[in-house]
């Protein structure tokens, strides 16, 4: 099967064949994803916006969360690396790990709004699980520094860990209706997936089992092997580290139970009927990728998969002109004798058209593959904005664009 | 060092002629990969040798050169950026590093850790140092890309390079990457590791290193780009280049701009013009073709103004610029020497 060249234009379309253009390319065969019908659903309660970096999440997030708010939910938004202007407008700046109302919500609902702070959750967690004691000593070692800030999955898993601490409050004293979740900008999907398993795994792994019981049990029929390891250690990394080492390791056990049984209730949670995952992507062959790898895990993992969502779509180019009959009529009126004062525009506006063409071909041809590879797969593609969002309006354009509600021509 | 080449004529010199280890970060979406790529293949025209590294193990380079997915081994992918007919150019070669392997081939290269590295293995601790040891993941990382550049004729049979390009992890995370060992060394205080990173960070830190920041003309990669570049400087990591990416086409005068932005286009003026130039319209007004051209004249317009600020920032960062065009078919392997030969034109390589 060779590969399909975007946009064919034949010379001949004038003369009565069909055309050949965007507006006869195959449209993706995908459902559309009904964004409205979604969070209007009282059963909604969760929704997760992943992704891989860069194609707009926190935009979507907060466009999401703030339409719903306006449609009458009480809404929290959980962000994690906002742009400055649109944290400021929505009155986020500080991280301190509260949720602050946003002020400027029209209608009923309510929207509140929180910047996660990864280190200072994870303090949490550990306060709450150790005693004073121990918990001091786990927050000075230099290993614990490390965890918390960079390891791998971190970020996720205390996205997790805060998504189950305020769903419980909201349970528990109706705070909130809705729970939208932003996720960090991952370096793949597995980070985000698979953090609570990595993170408990690791905590439970023979490495951290041996580091607390060197001589006992069954550790001791491996004990010469154990011997060559923390000798390479020492050799490769110097006594002082594997001395932190253990005293993490030890420190850590205590609240280790604790962390298990956590991730196992936020991956419960994740996967009950009133959480809706949406996967974010921008139409680049990249991003699809991931996004194809995220419904991918969604779906073998049992997870809600409410729909894909493609930001920046480049605007669907108007009439029937295809990008070769552009370029060519271009360079017709460029060469033309005489010429008026606005050839040089015109050619321009057909340069213009002839590229956004190639770009909505493209796009349409790479969201048609994800659909045929992904059939059933509700989407909702949302066109690039001609400028940035930072502020409340900004964002219910964002929120308008989603729901499939087309803006007035001089908006 | 590789002996100075001979400038050909038309070309500007290049910005970066010391420099052996060329850093590629920028925000997630911005194409860090597609430019890393363009500068190998544009730093490796004159037949100069270059290695292009990946780390986040996403296989994005066999992507990009439509090649098998590449082991932990210098496979050669690519030829470089031809100038000119009389000239042959250099190879480019590429290496994905992944941490576990760094792992092993660093404790069987400086410790002859072949049954103990194993042993590590078997009790997890490899997997243990690879994802959780505080920066040890990017320590191994790095030091396989500064053996690469390090490399010089006495390692018998390897092969050398004349340059080195990374694709680093993204901005947000880039000094902490190139900086762990300082992270690590703190933690390490004594022993053969704290020297090692010590003599990795003379490198990085010297003006054999130039990191690279791509972005994109919106608000919040250029923002990014600010605050990574202030980063770097406060770290002492030389900062190189700014390479603005997907910059849309320029082809409608300012004066024009303006008045798409004013909706105050000459309507009848590009009808006219449109009909002359056999484009069949319909009505007097030229319906909805014209409607279109106007609308997107328009968005085009607002963009534009947008970019021009945001140009204007990139601008006062006091680094180098350049710019790359969006290429409205995405990248390919053609693509890519498009890119390379902009970069080469304005001085990158």
């Amino acid at each position: 099967m060779s590969p399909q060249t975007p946009a064919p234009a034949t010379g001949g379309s004038g003369r009565g064949r069909p055309r050949v253009g965007p507006l006869a390319a195959r449209r993706s065969t995908a459902p559309v994803l009904d964004v409205d019908a979604l969070i209007d659903d009282p059963a909604t309660g969760i929704v997760v916006c992943c992704g891989s970096g860069g194609v707009g999440k926190t935009t979507t997030s907060a466009a999401l969360a703030l339409r719903a708010a306006e449609r009458g939910r009480k809404v929290v938004v959980l962000t994690i690396d906002p742009a400055r202007r649109l944290a400021q407008s929505m009155g986020i700046e500080q991280l301190d790990n509260t949720p602050r109302p946003v002020a400027g919500v029209a209608g009923d609902g309510g929207l509140d709004a929180m910047m996660l702070d990864m280190k200072s959750t994870f303090d949490e967690v550990v306060l709450s699980q150790a005693s004073p004691e121990k918990a001091q000593q786990i927050l000075g070692n230099p290993f614990y520094v490390a965890l918390s800030t960079s390891f791998a999955g971190t970020q996720e898993y205390m996205a997790m860990e805060k998504l189950g601490q305020i769903h419980a409050a909201a349970q528990a004293d109706g705070t909130y209706d809705l729970i939208v979740v932003d996720t960090p900008p991952s370096r793949s999907a597995l980070d985000f997936l698979d953090a609570p398993e990595r993170l408990s795994s690791f905590l439970d792994g023979r490495f951290i089992r041996l580091m607390l019981a060197p001589a006992r049990g069954p550790a001791r029929l491996m004990s010469a092997g154990l011997g060559l390891v923390t000798s390479t250690l020492t050799r490769v990394l110097g006594a002082q580290i594997l001395t932190d080492l253990q005293t993490f390791v030890a420190a850590l056990d205590t609240v280790f139970g604790g962390f298990r049984a956590r991730a196992q209730q936020t991956y419960a949670l994740l996967q009950a009927p009133g959480t809706a995952f949406l996967v974010v992507a921008a139409p680049e062959p990249d991003a699809l990728r991931e996004a194809a790898y995220f419904v991918e895990r969604l779906t073998g993992d049992a997870m809600p998969l409410a729909g894909l969502v493609v930001n920046r779509a480049s605007p669907e180019p108007p009439g029937r002109l295809s990008a070769d009959e552009a370029m060519a009529t271009a360079g017709r009126l460029r060469a033309s004798d005489p010429t008026t004062p606005t050839t040089e525009l015109t050619a321009g506006l057909l340069r213009l058209h002839a590229d956004q063409v190639r770009m909505t071909v493209r796009e349409a041809l790479l969201r048609e593959r994800f659909a045929a590879a992904h059939p059933g797969v509700a989407t909702a593609v949302v066109p690039a904005l001609a400028s940035d969002v930072h502020d409340l309006d900004g964002l219910r354009r964002v929120g308008d664009l989603l729901a499939g509600v087309v803006p007035s021509d001089d908006a | 060092m590789p002996p100075e080449e001979p400038g050909a004529p038309g070309r500007p010199t290049p910005d970066w002629p010391g420099v052996r280890l060329h850093v590629v970060t920028g925000k997630g979406g911005t194409g860090k990969s597609t430019v890393a790529a363009s500068l190998a293949l544009s730093l490796a025209s004159h037949g100069r040798n270059v290695l292009l590294c990946e780390v986040e193990g996403r296989q994005g380079i066999a992507r990009m050169f439509d090649v098998d997915p590449l082991p932990y081994a210098e496979r050669r992918i690519a030829q470089g950026l031809r100038e000119s007919a009389d000239r042959t150019p250099g190879l480019v070669h590429a290496l994905h590093i992944d941490p576990e392997s760094a792992l092993l081939e660093y404790l069987a290269m400086y410790y002859k850790l072949g049954r103990a590295g194993r042993a590590l293995d078997r009790f997890g601790v490899i997997e243990f140092a690879t994802t959780i040891a505080p920066g040890v993941r990017d320590v191994l990382l790095t030091g396989k890309v500064f053996e690469a550049v390090e490399r010089n004729a006495r390692n018998k049979g390897a092969l050398t390079y004349d340059a080195v390009v990374l694709d680093a992890p993204p901005t947000g995370r880039i000094s902490q990457f190139m900086g762990v060992s300082d992270e690590l060394a703190g933690l390490a205080k004594v022993g053969p590791v704290k020297s090692q990173s010590d003599t990795m960070m003379r490198l990085f830190r010297s003006k054999r290193t130039a990191i690279h920041l791509v972005t994109v003309l919106e608000e919040m990669p250029v923002q990014e780009t600010h605050d990574g570049i202030e980063e770097l400087r406060r770290e002492g990591l030389p900062v190189g280049g700014v390479v603005v990416n997907a910059v849309r086409p320029r082809d409608i005068g300012d004066a024009d701009l303006e008045r798409a932005r004013a909706h105050a286009l000459d309507r009848a003026a590009i009808t006219a013009d449109l009909r002359r130039g056999g484009v069949a319209l319909e009505g007097e007004d030229g319906g909805p073709l014209v409607d279109g051209l106007l609308r997107t004249a328009h968005d085009h317009a607002e963009r534009r103004a947008l970019e021009e600020a945001q140009r204007a920032l990139v601008a006062g960062f006091g680094v180098p610029v350049y710019e790359l065009p969006r290429l409205a078919g995405g990248v390919d392997l053609g693509g890519l020497y498009e890119l390379a030969a902009a970069l080469r034109e304005q001085g990158m390589a």
